[in-house]
């Protein structure tokens, strides 16, 4: 169907430097996610693919046609918003044949797609229903309906389930992927939310300051971040920083109480210095001959707990442990804490960079 | 580089249109009010503006002006604020229709309130002629100054009302609540807490009551008398019976302009040092006042509805009685309707189909205007906002001067046209639309537009088949809001009308100047049946009350 290229792409504001330079292949069929925090650009750039927003320089290119001129009515595309943005004054039914009557398909064929459509988003029983006597979850699945209906060469979709509350978001979410495998659209979905992100996405692309940090599969992101700041902002983790240690001709990292790690075997053998060890919370077990802690506070959650600890070098490790049947951390209790190694990642203090072996650029 | 979304495309031609239209039949007319006043005989000359000042006859109008203005504002705020405070804090009987009532005696023509406390307390009037014939003597006057005001402040008293009540409903009563909490109640609560959360409103409202007040024509000039405003001198020196001093008649515009436009900034000003945005998450509740407190309050209200529709009650009951040469005598019949019944028909054959076409005109450029200025925003798009909002400061006498100015020679001879009607109804008009329209339009969610874009709408399309009809309801209770303002509109037509042009209420201010007091009282009457109807299908409306909220 149709694959995305974008090209040394700007966008600038009012002289603004919103998205300095940036590049990414978007493979066909591929649900596609640009994640980061607000204000990253992820939703300009999405509004640039739509042709919503102007581009300074550089390409969009649908299957290698380069489509920067192109009008947004002209790019077949579908559009998914944050706010919904159905037609008011039209019936859901009347909404989803919006697209179909532009495209003057005749009236039996747009009546046969409007109910398929509506079907697939489980919708067919409100067909008649006005907007505004919709629930948010509701009005959303007719917005997905509406857009796939005109079987877009692109769906775009600007955080559809932001305006919903937790348990649909969930429900949606898996409403949004099982019709996108079904239809096998290009899409591209903005999101902050990195739980949201993993759970629907093939790639993701996080971003920050309008510069992609990383591309890859969520397992990838999670696993191999290539930067502090997808370390951060995919999931939890505590840093630690250290010296790294060149001894008998070993990498060695000492973090404490007389546990030392080899690194030899993880790290680019180039990398020197200062390093930081991004340690998961699931990386952390309490057990012996570990580095010694003392517990500042547990936080129970059912299922769980999460414990905050401090090392005797005044560093705070959070990790977690499933909840046992006796009592919990007292304040002040002394621990031993181990790190599986195999989990751990480690980044070049200064400047933030991952120095992990086969580490994505 | 070419860049979608921004191109030059059919926007852009229409904003080049109406800012070309605008310049030719706003801006140029009100630029030779502006080059007339500073000219005599073709030569430079402030001559205008010496005769002004140099008389107590010409400058006394502005003093006059001034404190018939001033007392009116001031009046109008201090019966609406109780009257409003009454209405949402306590439980009110018939709450609903004293609202509705209020508010068909504010969209009523202000020149029928004039007329009508004429027929009660003009010199044969039935309350002067009822003291005589009892006591012997008369009670005071009604002409001049204090008819005026008693007027004016009746009609605009409903619009700072309006005004409040929307306020009032902002206002959430956790605000009150804490207040109390801190043992602030009653009175106090009302000055110190409520006061101040409803100033912005109270400013909004008065420039419109200031500004009405000192452009309102129709009021001095049939209960007046002696006692001379402004536009009554604006308009005798531009008909003048003694010669026209066109130069004296625009210095005079141009002086008032710049009075409306300085109270204008001053309002602006003084709204921008205090800007703060209220929703009520709860709204007050009105509260049962007993005992005497009760009756108190309920004798205002309903004290101040008898005054508000004395006047209409009035007209209405003359329009039946008998009248010999004009005057009222015994007895009652359909005479006034049936004698001028040739006259009544043009009337309001003009009014229909000069209001109907220039509320046409009005709501296409209306909604064009808003889409320009809420969705393109730009050099153009706001200058067109900026222009549009020019008449809402120019008084309705001086628009109408500015055509005459403009439009009474050849090649644009239209003076007395169809047209020029059409065009000077719509101009007068268009800033209240262009704001309310503009209200509509930022309501509606941008995404709905790129929604209906991504789907292959062409821009024309989705403006006809998306945008228009969302805004539908507001459109349609927003024009009939104009339609009302446009057939009693006085003022600006004055100088624009001949006999084939003639609508309602320029009829009316012909008889009444003819002393065809029958007649005028039917035309009156007819005129108040046509409002109250087009009221009547506003409430009806989905959401048109709200419309009327202000």
């Amino acid at each position: 169907m149709t694959s995305i290229a974008l090209r040394a792409l700007r966008k600038e504001y009012n002289g603004q430097v919103a998205i300095p330079n940036l590049d990414l292949d978007i493979a066909d069929g591929e649900f596609f996610t640009l994640l980061g925090p607000s204000g990253c650009g992820k939703t300009t750039l999405l509004r640039m693919i739509a042709g919503f927003n102007s581009i300074e320089s550089g390409t969009i290119a649908f299957d290698d046609v380069v489509i920067n001129d192109r009008s947004p009515s002209a790019r077949n595309i579908g559009m998914v918003f944050q706010s919904y943005a159905l037609f008011p004054q039209m019936s859901a039914g009347k909404n989803v044949a919006f697209g179909l009557q532009t495209r003057n398909v005749d009236r039996a064929e747009s009546a046969r797609r409007v109910a398929a459509a509506l079907e697939q988003v489980h919708m067919a029983h409100l067909k008649d229903r006005l907007p505004g006597e919709m629930s948010g979850g509701q009005q959303q699945r007719v917005a997905l309906a509406r857009a796939l209906v005109i079987r877009p060469a692109v769906l775009l979709m600007d955080e559809p389930l932001s305006n919903l509350d937790a348990k649909l978001r969930v429900e949606m979410r898996d409403t949004i992927r099982e019709a996108q495998r079904e239809a096998g659209i290009t899409t591209v979905y903005v999101t902050h939310d990195q739980e949201e992100a993993m759970a629907v996405s093939d790639r993701i692309a996080v971003m920050n300051l309008g510069v992609v940090q990383q591309v890859g599969s969520p397992a990838e992101i999670y696993r191999n971040p290539a930067n502090r700041f997808v370390a951060e902002f995919i999931g939890k983790t505590n840093l630690i920083e250290r010296d790294l240690l060149q001894r008998n001709g070993a990498s060695l990292l000492e973090l404490g109480d007389g546990v030392t790690i080899d690194v030899g075997a993880a790290i680019d053998p180039a990398a020197t210095g200062k390093v930081q060890v991004s340690v998961r919370p699931e990386a952390v077990q309490v057990g012996d001959g570990g580095l010694s802690a003392e517990v500042v506070e547990e936080t129970f959650l059912g299922s769980h707990s999460q414990i905050r600890a401090r090392l005797r070098t005044g560093e705070t490790i959070e990790f977690l442990e499933f909840s046992r049947r006796d009592a919990l951390w007292a304040r002040g209790e002394q621990v031993s804490l181990q790190l599986n190694t195999d989990m751990l990642t480690y980044f070049d203090a200064a400047s933030g960079v991952s120095i992990m072996r086969g580490a994505a650029k | 580089m070419k860049v979608p979304g921004d191109r030059f495309d059919g926007w852009t031609s229409v904003a080049v249109a109406l800012t070309g239209g605008y310049l030719l039949l706003v801006i140029w007319p009100l630029v030779m009010v502006l080059i007339s006043s500073f000219s005599v005989d073709g030569g430079m000359s402030l001559a205008g503006f010496e005769k002004f000042f140099s008389s107590r006859l010409y400058y006394g109008t502005l003093v006059n002006s001034m404190m018939v203005t001033v007392c009116v504002t001031a009046l109008a705020l201090v019966v609406a604020f109780p009257l409003a405070y009454f209405m949402t804090m306590f439980r009110i009987a018939g709450n609903r229709t004293v609202q509705m009532l209020i508010l068909a005696s504010m969209m009523s023509p202000p020149f029928i309130g004039a007329y009508s406390w004429i027929l009660l307390l003009g010199n044969n009037g039935m309350i002067t002629t009822f003291f005589q014939d009892l006591f012997g003597f008369k009670p005071p006057s009604i002409y001049g100054f204090v008819g005026i005001v008693l007027v004016l402040t009746l009609q605009l008293v409903p619009l700072i009302f309006t005004y409040l009540m929307g306020a009032w409903r902002t206002i959430d009563v956790s605000l009150l609540e804490a207040s109390e909490s801190m043992g602030i109640t009653g009175w106090k609560r009302a000055v110190q807490v409520i006061s101040p959360l409803l100033w912005p409103t109270v400013l909004a409202g008065s420039l419109l009551v200031f500004v009405r007040a000192f452009a309102d024509f129709g009021t001095p000039m049939l209960i007046g008398q002696g006692f001379r405003t402004v536009p009554v001198l604006i308009y005798s020196s531009f008909v003048g019976e003694v010669g026209t001093d066109t130069s004296f008649a625009a210095a005079v515009a141009v002086i008032v302009i710049a009075v409306t436009l300085s109270v204008f900034l001053l309002q602006r000003y003084l709204a921008s040092r205090q800007k703060f945005s209220m929703t009520a998450l709860r709204s007050i509740e009105p509260k049962r006042l007993p005992g005497w407190r009760g009756v108190a309050a309920h004798a205002y209200v309903y004290g101040f509805l008898t005054l508000a529709l004395a006047p209409l009650i009035v007209v209405v009951v003359s329009s039946f009685r008998n009248t010999l040469y004009g005057q009222f005598v015994d007895g009652f019949s359909l005479d006034n309707y049936v004698d001028s019944q040739r006259d009544i028909m043009r009337y309001v054959g003009n009014t229909f189909s000069i209001g109907i076409t220039a509320l046409v005109i009005l709501v296409v450029v209306a909604v064009l205007v808003a889409y320009l200025t809420v969705r393109r925003k730009g050099v153009l798009s706001s200058t067109l906002d900026t222009m549009t909002m020019v008449p809402y400061v120019v008084p309705g006498l001086v628009i109408g001067i500015a055509l005459v100015t403009a439009f009474s020679q050849k090649p644009l001879l239209l003076t007395g046209t169809f047209t020029i009607m059409v065009i000077a109804l719509t101009i007068r008009r268009l800033p209240y639309a262009v704001r309310s329209t503009t209200a509509l339009m930022y309501q509606l969610n941008p995404s709905i537009e790129e929604a209906a874009v991504s789907l292959g709408a062409s821009k024309f399309r989705t403006l006809m088949r998306i945008i228009v009809p969302a805004l539908a309801p507001g459109i349609l209770s927003g024009a009939i809001l104009s339609w009302v303002t446009i057939i009693t509109e006085l003022s600006t037509t004055l100088f624009l009308y001949n006999t084939s042009t003639q609508t309602l209420s320029l009829g009316i201010y012909a008889e009444v100047i003819r002393g065809q007091l029958g007649t005028a009282a039917a035309l009156s009457t007819l005129l108040l049946v046509l409002t109250m109807l087009s009221l009547f299908v506003l409430m009806r409306l989905p959401g048109g009350q709200k419309e009327l909220r202000v």
